[in-house]
C-alpha cells in the first residue's frame, strides 16, 4: 500500500461533515490494480447485515418475543443466552446440505442466492452516515424500490425448484403479494420524493437537516405525510413477508412456505435475506420520512443538542437506531396479530392501500404547491 | 368435478366463495398431514385443490390407533381407567369420570358426596386446561402465537394443582370406580380459589387479545358454518353443537353427579358477535365456558362437605364384577359427549365389550362436508375450530 | 326385572316410544327389554332396519334425531355379530332408547343407517373395521382405523393377530 493511499484513509476522519467523505475516499483507494476500497465499501453492509441479524435480528427477536409472552427466551448458552445465536449458527453449519432428489437442483441452489443478493443490493444506496454511502446514485430511491423486486425471482426459484406443493403455494402467494404491495409502497415513497424534489437518498437526508431536529423531518413538516408513512409501513410489512402478512410462509398452513425444503446454510441465507430486507425497508422509511441520519434532537437555545449529536458517527448511530426502532415495531406486530387470509390480503392492497396511496399522492402535490 | 378450468375466486358477503372457471387446468392432490402443523396431531387430509380452493377433503385416521377397545377385553374394570386417560390426553379427569359413571351405573353403587364434589372440581379444572389448549392452538392456526403462550402459562397452574392432587400432570388415574384415589390435599381448595381469582382477569385479557381481534374475527366469522339440524344429524356435541346454536349440555340435559345443585349457564352464541354455527361461534363458546367452569369451581369449594372421617375409597368395590347387562353412559367432556358402551356377562371381571364413543371422532366425521369449497387457510381455521385430539379420534 | 316393580321414569319414556314402533312394525321388532341401565329392543328382521330408523327419526312422536353411539358387538355364543345404536331425541323429547341389529357371523350384512344419521357413516366404518360385518348400501365402506390391508377383524373374539405386516413382526 502506498503512502498516498494511507494518507487518503487518514484524511476523511479529519474532514468533518463533508458529504460522502468516507466513501469517496474509500472508493479511491486501490492496491495497485485491486480496488480494495470498493471491496471494503461492499463488505460493510454485508458485515452489518450479518452482525445485526445475529444480535438484534435473531437474539433480539427471541428475547423481545419472550418478554412479550411472559417467558425468558434463550437462557442456556452464555449469560442470558447471548451466545445462543452462535450456537445456532454452528448447528446450521454442521447440518447436512440436503437437496431433495426430485428437486430442480439448479433453481434450488440458486434461489436463496438470488434472494440474498436482492436484499443486499439495495444496501448499496443506503446512506449509513452523512459521510458514507455505497453508491451515491441520483436515482437511489428508485433503485432501492426496483432492486428489491429481484427477491421475487429468488422466491419463485426456491419455491418451484423445491418440487414441493407447499413450497409452490408459498412461492406463488409470495410473488403475488410482493408484486401487489410494491404499488402502494412505491406511490407512498413517491410522496416523500415529491416533498424532497429528488430521488437521491443523500439529498433527501440533507434536505431534512436543520437546527430544530425532528421538526425538519418530512413526517412533521406536513400533516399529509402521515398517510404515505403509514401506507408504506403496512406495505413494507407485506413486502418482507412479516406478520400479519406472512401468508407465504404461514407455518400453520404451508408448513414453512417456499423454504420448506431448505436446511443448513441455505436456510440460514434465506433467513439472512429476510433480516436484510427488514432493515432495508425500515431504513428507507426512516430516510424518507424521519430524516435518516439526522439527529431528532433540537437545539434549545444554548443547549445545542442537535449540533452535539450530529456528525458522521452520530449519523450512523441515528439511522441504525431508527431502523431498529421500526424493526422492533415489526416484531411487536408479529407477536401480537393473527394472520390475514390470501384474499383479505389482496383486498387490503388493491382496495384500501392503493387508492389511499393515490389520494395521498395528490394531496401531497397540492400541499407542495400551495403551502410554502 | 365435471368441468375443469382455471378458477377465479371471489367472495360474496365476505364468506361465500364464488368460483368462476375458464381456462383448462388440473386439480392437484394435496396431502395435508399426517405430519402437518395444523392437523393437531397425526390426522391426514387428502385434499383435491384447485388453486387455493379445496374441492374435497377426505380425512384419514388411525395413525394414533392404540387399540383401546382391544385392551379392554383383557384388562379388568379398574385397570381400564388409566387407558381412558390416554384417549383424550388433555382431559384425563373427564375421561376417567365418564368411564367410572358407566361402570358405577352398571354396579349401581352410591358415591359419597365429597367424592362427587372433588370429581366435579378436578374435571372443571381440567376443562379449563383443555379449553386453554384449544383456544391457544386455534390462535396458532390463525397465526397468533402469543395467546398460545399465555394460555399455556395459565394451564401450567392448573396442571400443578392437578399434579398436587393426583401425582401426575396429564395422565392422572385419579377418579376411580366408586371414589377417587386420594382425598384432595389440605389447603387444596384455598389454592384453587387463588387460581380462580388469578384467572378471572386473564380470561378477559385473552378475550381482548384474541377473540376481539379484528383480524381474528375476519378469519373466523362466517367460515365453516354448520346449521343446527345438520349438526344434530352428525351427532355433534359439546361446544361444537352449542356453537351451532343448540342449547344442549349433558350437565344440564342429562344431569349426572351433583351438577343439578350447581348454578351455571350454558353459553350459546346469539348471532350478534358471530354468525351462528361458524368457527367464531365455536371458539366463543369455549371462551365463555371457561368462565362458567370458574363459577362451578367456586360453588364446589363452598358446598364441598368437610374431610372429617372421609375415606375417598370407601365406596370403591374390592372386586368389580357387575351383573350381566349393558350400559351406555356419557359425560360432558370439553370436546363433547364422551360415552362408554359397556357390556358385561356377569361372570367375568373384564368387560365383554367396551366401546368408547369419542366426541372428536364424531365431530371430525363432518369434516368432509365442512371443507367443500373452502380456501386452504379456511380449512385450517375449520380443523382448528373442531378442536380434535387425535388420541381420542383414534383411541 | 321382577314383576310389579315401578320402572324409573326414563325407562317408562323409552317404553312409550317403543310402543309406537311396535305398533308400526309388529313382529319385525322384538319385545322391549326394560332394564334400568340401557333399555333396548332388537330389530328381528335386519332388512327392515333402515325403514325403522327412518320412522324413528321422522315420526312426530319419536323424533330420534340424535344417534349418540353405534357399537359393533360380537355375540360369539349365538354365532352372530351385531350393532347397538343408542338413540335419543335431542331438543324434542326426553326419551332415549337403544336398538340392536344382528346378522350372521360369517358373511353377514346389515343395511346401513348412514343415510338416516350422517354420524352412522363413520361408526359403521369402524364396526366394519373391527368386526367385519358388511353394511349394505353404505356410501364408503372402508377400514377406518386399521390400515387398508390389515388381515382379520381385531375385535372378534376369535381374532388371531397376523404374524407379520409388510415385513414387520406384529405380535410381541
Amino acid at each position: 500500500m502506498s503512502i498516498a493511499a494511507i494518507s487518503q484513509i487518514r484524511l476523511p476522519f479529519l474532514m468533518g461533515n463533508n458529504l460522502n467523505a468516507w466513501s469517496d475516499a474509500l472508493a479511491g483507494l486501490t492496491l495497485s490494480w485491486f480496488p480494495l476500497g470498493l471491496v471494503i465499501i461492499a463488505a460493510i453492509p454485508l458485515v452489518f447485515i450479518a452482525l445485526y441479524a445475529l444480535t438484534y435480528g435473531v437474539y433480539g427477536e427471541r428475547k423481545i418475543s419472550a418478554f412479550m409472552q411472559d417467558r425468558l427466551g434463550p437462557m442456556e448458552v452464555g449469560k442470558w443466552g447471548i451466545l445462543q445465536t452462535l450456537a445456532d449458527i454452528l448447528k446450521l453449519l454442521q447440518k447436512e446440505d440436503i437437496v431433495p432428489t426430485s428437486a430442480d437442483k439448479f433453481l434450488f441452489v440458486v434461489g436463496p442466492g438470488i434472494l440474498f443478493v436482492g436484499s443486499f443490493l439495495a444496501f448499496a444506496v443506503l446512506p449509513f452516515s452523512p459521510a458514507f454511502i455505497g453508491a451515491n446514485l441520483n436515482v437511489g430511491l428508485f433503485y432501492a424500490i426496483g432492486i428489491v423486486a429481484l427477491e421475487v425471482v429468488g422466491i419463485l426459484a426456491a419455491g418451484w425448484g423445491s418440487n414441493n406443493k407447499w413450497s409452490l403455494y408459498g412461492a406463488v402467494r409470495s410473488v403475488a403479494q410482493i408484486v401487489s404491495y410494491e404499488i402502494p409502497a412505491a406511490i407512498a415513497l413517491l410522496c416523500g420524493a415529491m416533498m424532497a424534489g429528488t430521488l437521491d437518498m443523500q439529498q433527501i437526508n440533507v434536505l431534512q437537516s436543520g437546527p430544530y431536529g425532528f421538526a425538519h423531518f418530512y413526517l412533521f413538516q406536513s400533516p399529509i405525510a402521515w398517510l404515505p408513512f403509514l401506507i408504506y409501513f403496512i406495505a413494507s410489512l407485506a413486502e418482507t413477508n412479516r406478520a400479519p402478512f406472512d401468508i407465504p410462509e404461514a407455518e400453520s398452513e404451508l408448513v414453512a412456505g417456499y423454504f420448506t425444503e431448505y436446511s443448513g446454510m441455505k436456510f440460514a441465507v434465506i433467513f439472512l435475506a429476510e433480516y436484510g430486507s427488514m432493515f432495508m425497508v425500515s431504513a428507507i422509511i426512516s430516510i424518507v420520512f424521519l430524516g435518516g441520519w439526522n439527529s431528532p434532537l433540537p437545539n434549545l437555545g444554548s443547549v445545542a443538542l442537535y449540533d452535539w449529536t450530529s456528525g458522521p458517527v452520530w449519523g450512523a448511530f441515528w439511522i441504525i437506531s431508527k431502523g431498529f426502532f421500526f424493526i422492533f415495531v415489526q416484531m411487536w406486530l408479529r407477536w401480537t396479530l393473527p394472520r390475514l387470509r390470501v384474499d383479505q390480503l389482496m383486498y387490503l392492497c388493491w382496495k384500501v392501500l392503493t387508492p389511499f396511496a393515490f389520494i395521498s399522492f395528490v394531496l401531497t402535490a397540492i400541499w407542495e404547491i400551495y403551502v410554502p | 368435478m365435471a368441468e375443469q378450468g382455471s378458477i377465479r375466486v371471489s367472495r360474496k358477503d365476505d364468506n361465500v366463495v364464488v368460483i368462476e372457471k375458464d381456462l383448462a387446468t388440473e386439480e392437484m392432490l394435496l396431502s395435508m398431514g399426517p405430519q402437518h402443523p395444523s392437523t393437531h396431531g397425526v390426522l391426514k387430509l387428502e385434499c383435491m385443490t384447485d388453486g387455493e380452493v379445496v374441492t374435497s377433503a377426505e380425512p384419514y385416521l388411525g395413525y394414533l390407533h392404540r387399540c383401546f377397545e382391544k385392551h379392554c377385553e383383557v384388562v379388568d374394570y379398574p385397570g381400564i381407567v388409566p387407558y381412558t386417560d390416554r384417549m383424550d390426553y388433555l382431559t384425563g379427569m373427564n375421561n376417567e369420570w365418564a368411564y367410572c359413571i358407566a361402570v358405577e351405573k352398571l354396579l349401581d353403587i352410591e358415591i359419597p358426596r365429597r367424592v362427587e364434589f372433588i370429581r366435579v372440581m378436578v374435571s372443571e379444572l381440567n376443562r379449563i386446561a383443555s379449553h386453554l389448549v384449544a383456544i391457544g392452538t386455534y390462535g396458532i392456526d390463525l397465526g397468533a402465537f402469543t395467546p398460545f403462550l399465555f394460555c399455556f402459562r395459565d394451564r401450567e397452574h392448573i396442571l400443578n394443582l392437578l399434579e398436587w392432587a393426583s401425582g401426575a400432570r396429564m395422565l392422572y388415574n385419579y377418579v376411580w370406580i366408586g371414589g377417587v384415589a386420594f382425598d384432595i390435599p389440605a389447603d387444596f381448595n384455598k389454592r384453587v380459589k387463588e387460581f380462580v381469582d388469578y384467572f378471572r382477569p386473564k380470561v378477559v385479557e385473552l378475550y381482548k387479545l384474541l377473540t376481539e381481534n379484528e383480524i381474528f374475527v375476519k378469519r373466523t366469522k362466517g367460515i365453516g358454518i354448520m346449521p343446527a339440524d345438520v349438526a344434530i344429524n352428525y351427532a355433534w356435541s359439546g361446544p361444537m353443537l352449542r356453537g351451532s346454536g343448540v342449547k344442549w349440555d349433558l350437565r344440564r340435559n342429562d344431569p349426572y353427579s351433583v351438577y343439578p345443585e350447581l348454578d351455571f349457564n350454558v353459553p350459546v352464541p346469539d348471532g350478534k358477535f358471530s354468525d351462528v354455527g361458524d368457527c367464531l361461534s365455536r371458539h366463543l363458546v369455549r371462551a365463555l365456558e371457561m368462565e362458567e367452569s370458574l363459577n362451578i369451581i367456586e360453588q364446589c369449594i363452598s358446598k364441598m362437605p368437610g374431610s372429617e372421617g372421609f375415606n375417598p375409597r370407601s365406596a370403591v368395590p374390592k372386586r368389580v364384577r357387575p351383573k350381566a347387562g349393558e350400559v351406555y353412559a356419557r359425560a360432558e367432556n370439553p370436546r363433547g359427549e364422551l360415552g362408554f358402551y359397556i357390556q358385561s356377562d356377569g361372570k367375568s371381571t373384564k368387560p365383554l365389550r367396551c366401546k368408547a364413543r369419542s366426541s372428536c371422532f364424531v365431530n371430525l366425521s363432518a369434516m368432509k362436508d365442512l371443507s367443500k369449497g373452502q380456501l386452504i387457510p379456511d380449512l385450517v381455521a375449520i380443523i382448528g375450530s373442531i378442536d380434535i385430539v387425535l388420541g381420542e379420534v383414534d383411541r | 326385572m321382577e314383576e310389579g316393580r315401578v320402572l324409573p321414569q326414563s325407562v317408562q319414556q323409552s317404553a312409550a316410544a317403543y310402543a309406537v314402533i311396535r305398533e308400526q312394525f309388529g313382529s319385525a321388532v322384538s319385545d322391549f327389554d326394560a332394564n334400568e341401565t340401557m333399555p333396548f329392543f332388537e330389530v328381528l328382521e335386519a332388512a327392515k332396519w333402515p325403514d325403522i330408523a327412518l320412522f324413528m327419526r321422522d315420526h312426530p312422536k319419536l323424533k330420534f334425531n340424535y344417534m349418540a353411539c353405534l357399537s359393533g358387538v360380537d355375540y360369539q355364543a349365538e354365532e352372530q355379530l351385531g350393532i347397538v345404536c343408542n338413540l335419543e331425541s335431542l331438543g324434542e323429547f326426553p326419551h332415549r332408547i337403544a336398538v340392536k341389529v344382528k346378522c350372521p357371523r360369517d358373511g353377514g350384512s346389515i343395511p346401513t343407517a348412514a343415510y338416516v344419521w350422517h354420524t352412522a357413516n363413520w361408526h359403521e366404518r369402524e364396526a366394519y373395521d373391527m368386526f367385519g360385518m358388511q353394511f349394505t348400501g353404505h356410501p364408503d365402506l372402508r377400514r377406518i382405523l386399521c390400515p387398508e390391508d390389515w388381515e382379520g377383524f381385531p375385535l372378534r373374539k376369535d381374532y388371531r393377530v397376523q404374524e407379520s405386516y409388510h415385513g414387520i413382526k406384529v405380535p410381541y
